[in-house]
């Protein structure tokens, strides 16, 4: 009887793929690569740069993130611009998961009127761009209901990420086995003690990899809130950049302080992921 | 048995869409009484007694269970279900919940029992079940056989009058099918009324008081174990019980 292990392989070897795809497929060759990629667009800019006579400040740049001055410790306005942004996401986040919370249910719901007007209001909303929603917030709500130009962010952030969250929880629903519907009514639950007790904390992981992602959709897009002058990280870039004339720098440091948040944000998710996955 | 039927369907039907489920069904099982539903897939028996605790609505006809008669819509669903326990094939527990709080949760948030009470009627039940030990376990952790059991003190714990089993041991592996009947035919002794939809003969011989086969949606023969197994009336069911008890 032939004995399996390690130690006695009796088979073939496997044919080695060709030379081509190992090179590819190995590490350092594809550091190389990537790291050639980095470097010619890092050097094309900073060349193009050189060729136009621009003038590099990197050294005033600290100063709009802290400083140190006669009275101590300071944050810089681009830190401030920052926790603008981040409060501004979070209230238009709190906003838009409770909308789209609704819509969803709505959706769901079965009634025909429900559905009816939750698909209208996603379709509503889906088919205007953002920036045309800002200005119909802004221009044309904000007079008729008094909303100054942050409440008007914030709606309009929260109604347009609302539509696309819907989306989120009621994939997220229907991804429950319908059997734990049938058990939880089975034991006689009403069709909200489902939802609460056993549906949506299940919903929970197959919701949290979509949400991140639109958590980090809603920072990147409240930059548009600047075209209404609201206080927050671009707008406070461009008008550093009126003050010093140092687009390319502002730009770049703007643009790194987006990508830090939202990189932050994702390794954090990912952990929480996990830990969700091990509670199952 | 008492002579009022606790379950009782007259001429009931079932469409789902085009497809006749159900053909004028008519049946009644009274208090403490264990009926067995066994025919071939496709012949009703799972919708039969999803419309027992109305997971399903019957399309026309009369159905009274427990008192409360059942229909679409109707207010006292959710009072039915109280009175009626289910248990599924596929186990159905909360994965998200341990075993603990999968049996908890029904008293508590649909009985409004408080949580001490609910955690000793939970330890209770899942004595009974034999598996005490596993209560601060999530299901994922235990066997299918495990889960099941689980599952029945699950319905057990909501202190119902009527359980329904649909295909309870279908799902599970064959050497585990035998800790599951071990606690359906202790839950028999009890005198708890009892609709199983099932294969195993076996189980049905040792407690049922009546037997249903079913085809293609309609009763087929409804008898007694000893003459339902001896002299089937109906040449098919003669067929059916020829082919499942080959083996």
């Amino acid at each position: 009887m032939a004995t399996s292990g390690t130690a006695s392989l009796r088979g073939l070897p496997i044919p080695k793929p060709p030379v081509h795809q190992q090179l590819l497929n190995s590490v350092p060759v594809a550091v190389a690569i990537y790291a050639i990629v980095v470097g010619l667009i890092v050097y094309g800019s900073f060349a193009g740069a050189q060729n136009m006579g621009y003038n590099w400040q990197w050294y005033r740049v600290p100063q709009y993130l802290y400083s140190f001055t006669d009275d101590g410790f300071q944050w810089g306005e681009i830190t401030i611009g920052l926790v603008a942004t981040i409060r501004l996401s979070i209230l238009s986040f709190a906003l838009a998961t409770f909308l789209g919370l609704v819509v969803a249910l709505l959706r769901l719901s079965g009634l025909v009127v429900g559905s009816a007007v939750a698909v209208g209001f996603l379709e509503l909303i889906r088919n205007i761009p953002l920036l045309v929603l800002l200005y119909l917030f802004y221009y044309v709500l904000g007079p008729i209901f008094g909303l100054d130009r942050y409440v008007a962010s914030i709606l309009t952030l929260a109604v347009f990420h609302s539509a696309l969250i819907s989306e989120i929880f009621r994939a997220g629903i229907n991804a429950v086995a319908i059997g734990q519907w049938e058990a939880a009514k089975s034991i006689g639950m009403s069709t909200g003690q489902a939802y609460r007790y056993i549906i949506l904390p299940q919903s929970v992981r197959f919701m949290l990899p979509p949400m991140t992602g639109e958590v980090v959709h809603l920072i990147k897009s409240s930059a548009i809130v600047s075209v209404i002058a609201v206080a927050e990280l671009t707008t406070i870039g461009r008008n550093i950049i009126s003050d010093t004339y140092m687009s390319f720098e502002i730009w770049f440091t703007v643009a790194a302080v987006y990508m830090v948040v939202t990189l932050i944000l994702s390794i954090g998710v990912s952990f929480l992921e996990r830990k969700y996955t091990v509670d199952q | 048995m008492s002579s009022q039927p606790i379950i009782e369907a007259r001429n009931v039907d079932k469409f789902y869409g085009n497809f006749h489920a159900l053909k004028d069904v008519s049946i009644s099982v009274h208090h403490g009484e264990r009926v067995v539903v066994c025919g071939p897939s496709g012949s009703g028996k799972s919708t039969l007694i999803r419309c027992f605790n109305a997971l399903e609505n019957h399309s026309s006809g009369t159905l009274v269970v427990d008192g409360i008669e059942v229909f679409e819509g109707s207010k006292d669903v959710r009072k039915l279900r109280q009175e009626v326990g289910m248990v599924f094939q596929q186990f159905n527990l909360f994965p998200h919940l341990t075993v603990l709080e999968n049996l908890m949760i029904g008293p508590m948030k649909v009985r409004k029992v408080s949580r001490e009470q609910a955690e000793e009627t939970a330890r209770k039940y899942l004595d009974r079940v034999h598996i005490p030990e596993q209560a601060e376990k999530y299901p994922a952790q235990l066997s299918g056989g495990q889960q099941q059991r689980v599952a029945i003190a699950r319905s057990l714990c909501m202190e119902t009058r009527i359980m329904l089993f649909d295909e309870p041991t279908s799902a599970l592996d064959p050497e585990m099918i035998n800790e599951v009947l071990d606690v359906m035919v202790e839950l028999a002794e009890t005198g708890m009324t009892m609709v199983v939809v099932t294969h195993e003969m076996g189980f049905a011989r040792k407690v049922a008081d009546t037997m249903v086969f079913m085809e293609e949606g309609r009763i087929v023969e409804v008898a007694p174990p000893e003459q339902f197994f001896t002299a089937p009336s109906s040449e098919r069911c003669r067929m059916f019980l020829a082919q499942i008890l080959e083996h």
